[in-house]
């Protein structure tokens, strides 16, 4: 019995250290994709920034409670989502503030492309086609934008969305469904 | 809200993404990499933020710190201002209140002065009430 009490501090100190591994090599593992989602929903990079340290903050204090019922890439977008939530209902009261003060504008969103072989004139034209998803996905309710960007930026499958926005698969679908719709149409109209 | 998701689901088929016409799956994959093109490049660029806001700060605090005292001394300078006024007022109202003790005591020493002169100037020595029957009772003892 004494030996179990001696032996004790030692375990769950070596426990709390490789807890701690785990947590920085889930860190590194998926930060830049966390970040990139908050990015594309927020179009803010400072406020991307904060929520993804705020994401990793809250997922570091509850890493002891996280079971591994889903994966841990899910349970972090699921914190994400939540923060961004609360974010946007914290501006939204704060009615007095402009509710996109730092978000950057469609047009300058779409400067983004990554450097290929590609014409000038190949070029002008994905950027109006980025142009014309970003201001349809503005369009979008915030659901909906949500499992747009989780399925087509960050390539979730259906289930890993609904896990990680805690909606029924059925539910993902339909939102998705509708949110296509509306880019197909908007991108048809141009 | 269950009824909703119902309805929502009713009829609702996605595409995988390969699935999607020529048009769309362009525009969305061009979409995906300008997202991905634009996160890399905030995730690996320098970060000097923090030291700009920093700065920021700093440019911000001597404002900050004189506009407190532009704050501190118009406040403490109207609260002086009327403090002063205030106490000036008291002390005007003590001296004018011993003004006017000073003035009744005056009048009521000079009023009291007044009587007992005119008592004195209107007073005679009368003889006393029993003197003549004191007179008349020895007579008649003597008798």
């Amino acid at each position: 019995m004494a030996a179990c009490t001696a032996l004790e501090p030692m375990t769950k100190a070596t426990a709390d250290q490789l807890a701690e591994q785990d947590f920085e090599s889930v860190v590194a593992t998926h930060r830049a994709q966390i970040f990139r989602f908050l990015l594309a929903s927020t179009r803010d990079v400072d406020l991307a920034e904060t929520l993804t340290q705020d994401c990793f903050l809250k997922a570091h204090r509850n890493w002891s409670g996280f079971r591994g019922e889903s994966s841990a890439m899910t349970w972090l977008m699921r914190i994400a989502i939540n923060l961004q939530k609360d974010n946007w209902r914290n501006r939204r009261l704060q009615f007095w503030r402009q509710t996109r003060a730092n978000a950057v504008d469609v047009d300058e969103a779409s400067d983004w492309l990554p450097s290929g072989e590609r014409s000038a004139e190949q070029q002008m034209l994905a950027r109006e086609q980025v142009a014309n998803v970003w201001r349809s996905v503005d369009k979008l309710s915030g659901r909906q934008r949500t499992v747009f960007l989780l399925r087509f930026v960050e390539e979730l499958e259906l289930k890993e969305i609904a896990d990680a926005t805690g909606l029924s698969e059925g539910t993902v679908k339909a939102h998705l469904s509708r949110a296509l719709s509306r880019v197909r149409t908007d991108l048809g109209e141009k | 809200m269950e009824r909703n998701d119902e309805m929502l689901v009713r009829g609702s088929q996605v595409p995988e993404p390969d699935e999607l016409d020529l048009k769309t799956r362009e525009a969305i994959g061009n979409f995906k990499a300008s997202v991905h093109a634009w996160s890399d490049a905030m995730v690996s660029r320098p970060r000097k933020e923090p030291q700009q806001a920093a700065r920021k700060t700093w440019r911000l605090t001597p404002g900050w710190v004189l506009g407190c005292f532009v704050f501190v001394g118009a406040v403490g300078g109207g609260l002086y201002q009327n403090h002063h006024q205030q106490e000036l007022a008291r002390i005007a109202a003590v001296r004018e209140a011993e003004q006017q003790r000073q003035i009744a005591a005056e009048r009521a020493r000079q009023e009291e002065d007044l009587l007992a002169k005119v008592d004195s100037d209107i007073s005679r020595e009368v003889p006393s009430a029993m003197e003549p029957l004191a007179a008349l009772m020895t007579d008649e003892e003597s008798k």
